[in-house]
């Protein structure tokens, strides 16, 4: 294994998690302010989306932060 | 008169399950690039043959924990566990508990120690240490079959679903995504898996986890999902109406009281003992992924957390299986009738049990989230993958090419090996998905695997642990005459020395015109359900279905003819003296003669009339061995009684076969000369001294994590008796 620094795999994740948490906030969003005609899954009014979405962007903002390779710490074992 | 809008409108509902829209295929196309970026990027840490196959030894407890559950929790895992729990209830979820949390827990506190303390790359590589090279070379070998046909069949899982969800071309997708793997694992070796694996884990309980929730609302929640449960499998079931579907053990006091066909016994011994302990503590797939980790405590540390973490998986797995029969209704509010794969019906006008996960992501996520659920499926596919190629690699590399062919290459060498056999690995995947229509369902040929080769290998690795006595010799052949003894049972269960005659059958060639009448002398098969059909024009193909074609002539079995004059095929025919079986009449594109409209069913026991002009293709066909079909007779001297169930009669074939292998070790052991002590240091229970690891708070204890789970799992199989 080499000594450069690693990219913490648990940043990977908080980045993930936070690119797809936008865009289904951000879809749930749109879907709440235009809803189809007929809607297209079961327990539409849930907005199921939304705060799934939400929930997907906070944890992985967490996680970004947390886990963000540019922090002062010496190299460590994996992840 | 004939009821053809019935069928028409059932069949209808087998169309492709899902339409994704722009932003769903965004989230997929996000996944694909993030997972070969990471590949990439890894690339320079996968410098020397330590880093490629083992991650250099450095992964925390957490990501040794992750990447041990992630690298299980594959296709086979959320499609096929989730059709169990619509075929077999809560039972399902006996995988997850004696056959998970437990042995995860036997393996981080028993077993971890010896493979951790004696450095061996892989479970062949301590049979070397263990037993000499002899049992290394045949370990390795098997396994590294085992894992590249493991492999195929999560590509072909993964095939098959993002078909019927999307209606992508099946070639293309195993292509596609076992190429994205090959180049991923390629490039970083185990690092690479385990960090896709780690990402994968969180994408699949972020895409998965809503469905359960939603539909534990949708339901009334778990009170009224079970009560609709008992209700509706009548209807699903017709079979197994007096089955208890919602219990773990209170029906498993005999073979016909559950819907799996097993008792306790088998259950504990069977799936608990031999199946799963096998796989979860001798199987190098998932045991590579926790001794890699950093220091001792963090392999034991992290399997209890790979324990902790298979025990959640219900929630994503069993509990959606179960919310399929209670949720899954037609718009008149009547259960959605799934089916077996042999079903006639299925993937004509009713869908089969696989279908249960998908269909609840179509119920319930929309835009994005579908997109997610869909990723989330697809990276637990290609988690499996990778999981079988890294390992595929490490195990062909090291325990068969470095000792049988190339002994003293250099560390660069085994590199390029490693790199190469990683993408050799995905081309023989590949070619054995493509041979998986032999098997009727996909866990069932899972299951086959397992007690070929990791049962003896279970046998073998645990008395070597346990008892200094074992000896090269017994090691050997215990391993070898289990796994031919497994086999042997399973081609005897199989096996029909009498001939096995496939169901009479006749297929409705597409483009033939058809009618359906519904019998009026049969009042008791009235509500719609036609007992006869009529062929007027086009082909039919037919399977061991005797036509006798003009009065005075002898029946036509095989080849073709053209009907001269009209024929009746009755509903059931004669196979054997005293035994009739029903004509099975599948039609998936067929042409209504009155209205000339679309019309597609599968059904037994309908009586057929061909007219004048019908072409007619006949085969007769005996089998003497058939992978999909087991011979009762046969059946009940492997697992105690004619009503077991093909889960059943695997789970105690793998019983037999640990116990022929324990046997042969023993006794071979017994007679023939074993190492010397100094040759088993580090190796044997009773000569292998725990390192000395540093101070640690009492918080980091193995034992106390170890003996916390097993209260939990002992209080979830009370809660759920």
């Amino acid at each position: 294994m080499q000594t450069e620094r690693q990219v913490p795999i648990w940043f990977f994740v908080g980045g993930t998690l936070l690119i797809y948490g936008i865009i289904i906030f951000l879809t749930g969003v749109y879907n709440w302010l235009f809803p189809p005609e007929q809607p297209t899954v079961a327990l539409s009014h849930l907005h199921a989306d939304v705060w799934w979405g939400g929930v997907l962007t906070v944890l992985g903002a967490i996680y970004c932060l947390k886990f963000h390779p540019w922090r002062e710490e010496p190299p460590t074992s994996c992840g | 008169m004939s009821d053809l809008s019935l069928f028409a409108a059932v069949g209808a509902s087998t169309g492709r399950l899902l339409s994704m829209s722009a932003v769903d295929y965004l989230i997929v196309a996000i996944y694909f690039l993030l997972v070969l970026g990471i590949g990439f990027y890894l690339k320079r840490y996968a410098a020397t043959g330590e880093d490629f196959f083992l991650a250099g030894r450095k992964m925390t407890a957490w990501v040794a924990g992750l990447s041990f559950i992630s690298a299980n929790l594959s296709s086979l895992e959320t499609m096929g566990w989730s059709a169990m729990a619509y075929q077999y209830g809560m039972l399902g979820a006996h995988a997850y508990f004696i056959g998970g949390g437990l042995p995860i827990l036997f393996l981080a506190v028993v077993m971890m120690p010896f493979y951790y303390i004696c450095r061996t790359h892989s479970v062949p590589g301590y049979l070397k240490l263990r037993y000499g090279e002899a049992g290394r070379v045949l370990a390795g070998a098997t396994f590294a079959a085992m894992t590249v046909l493991v492999s195929g069949a999560s590509m072909f899982a993964m095939a098959k679903i993002l078909n019927l969800l999307l209606g992508w071309d099946m070639n293309w997708s195993i292509w596609a995504a076992s190429l994205t793997v090959a180049v991923y694992v390629a490039l970083g070796g185990l690092i690479s898996a385990v960090f896709n694996e780690v990402l994968q884990f969180f994408l699949i309980w972020a895409g998965m986890l809503l469905i359960p929730l939603l539909g534990l609302i949708s339901a009334g929640g778990w009170s009224n999902m079970l009560a609709t449960i008992q209700k509706n499998v009548a209807v699903i079931h017709p079979g197994l109406s007096g089955a208890d579907f919602t219990s773990l053990w209170r029906n498993l006091g005999s073979f016909d009281a559950n819907p799996m066909g097993i008792d306790w016994f088998g259950m504990v011994f069977g799936q608990g003992l031999a199946v799963s302990f096998a796989y979860w503590c001798t199987d190098f797939l998932q045991v590579q992924r926790v001794i890699v980790a950093k220091d001792l405590r963090s392999a034991q540390n992290g399997t209890i957390i790979g324990a902790v973490l298979k025990m959640c998986v219900p929630l994503i797995v069993t509990v959606p299986g179960l919310l399929g029969l209670a949720v899954l209704t037609h718009p008149d509010g009547s259960p959605i009738v799934l089916v077996p794969e042999s079903d006639a019906r299925a993937m004509i006008t009713h869908r089969t049990y696989n279908d249960v996960l998908p269909l609840l992501m179509g119920k319930y996520l929309g835009p994005g989230l579908l997109g997610l659920g869909v990723t989330a499926m697809i990276a637990g596919f290609m988690s499996g993958m990778a999981g079988n190629v890294s390992a595929f690699a490490t195990v062909w590399t090291y325990d068969v090419y470095r000792p049988l062919l190339r002994p003293n290459a250099s560390d660069r060498h085994y590199l390029a090996m490693g790199r190469w056999c990683s993408i050799i690995g995905v081309l023989l995947s590949i070619a054995t998905a493509y041979f998986l229509f032999w098997f009727s369902n996909i866990l069932d040929f899972l299951q086959v695997l397992i007690f070929f080769f990791i049962v003896p290998l279970f046998g073998v690795v645990i008395l070597g642990m346990l008892w200094k006595r074992a000896t090269p010799a017994g090691g050997f052949w215990g391993f070898l005459l289990a796994v031919l003894f497994s086999i042997a049972a399973w081609i005897y269960v199989h096996s029909f020395p009498e001939g096995f005659r496939p169901q009479p059958k006749l297929l409705i060639t597409p483009g033939a015109v058809v009618s359906l009448e519904q019998q009026q002398s049969q009042p008791e098969k009235s509500g719609g359900q036609p007992v006869r059909v009529i062929v007027h024009e086009g082909t039919v193909e037919t399977t061991n279905v005797p036509i006798t074609c003009q009065h005075g002539t002898a029946p036509l079995t095989s080849g073709e003819t053209t009907i001269l004059e009209e024929v009746l095929l009755p509903a059931s025919l004669i196979v054997k003296e005293g035994q009739t079986a029903k004509l099975r009449v599948l039609a998936p594109d067929a042409v209504q003669a009155d209205s000339r409209q679309p019309i597609k069913f599968g059904e037994d026991g309908l009586a057929v009339v061909l007219k004048p002009g019908v072409r007619v293709k006949a085969a007769d066909i005996t089998h003497y061995f058939v992978p999909a079909e087991f011979n009762p007779r046969h059946t009940k001297l492997i697992a105690r009684s004619e009503k077991a169930k093909p889960m059943a009669v695997n789970v105690y074939s793998a019983i037999w076969t640990l116990v022929v292998c324990l046997v042969i070790t023993v006794g071979v052991s017994f007679f023939t000369k074993p190492k010397p002590e100094a040759e088993l240091k580090n190796l044997v229970m009773g000569l292998t001294p725990r390192p000395d690891e540093g101070p640690a708070a009492w918080y980091k204890s193995p034992i106390l994590w170890a003996s916390v789970v097993f209260l939990a799992l002992l209080a979830i199989n009370i809660i759920f008796w």
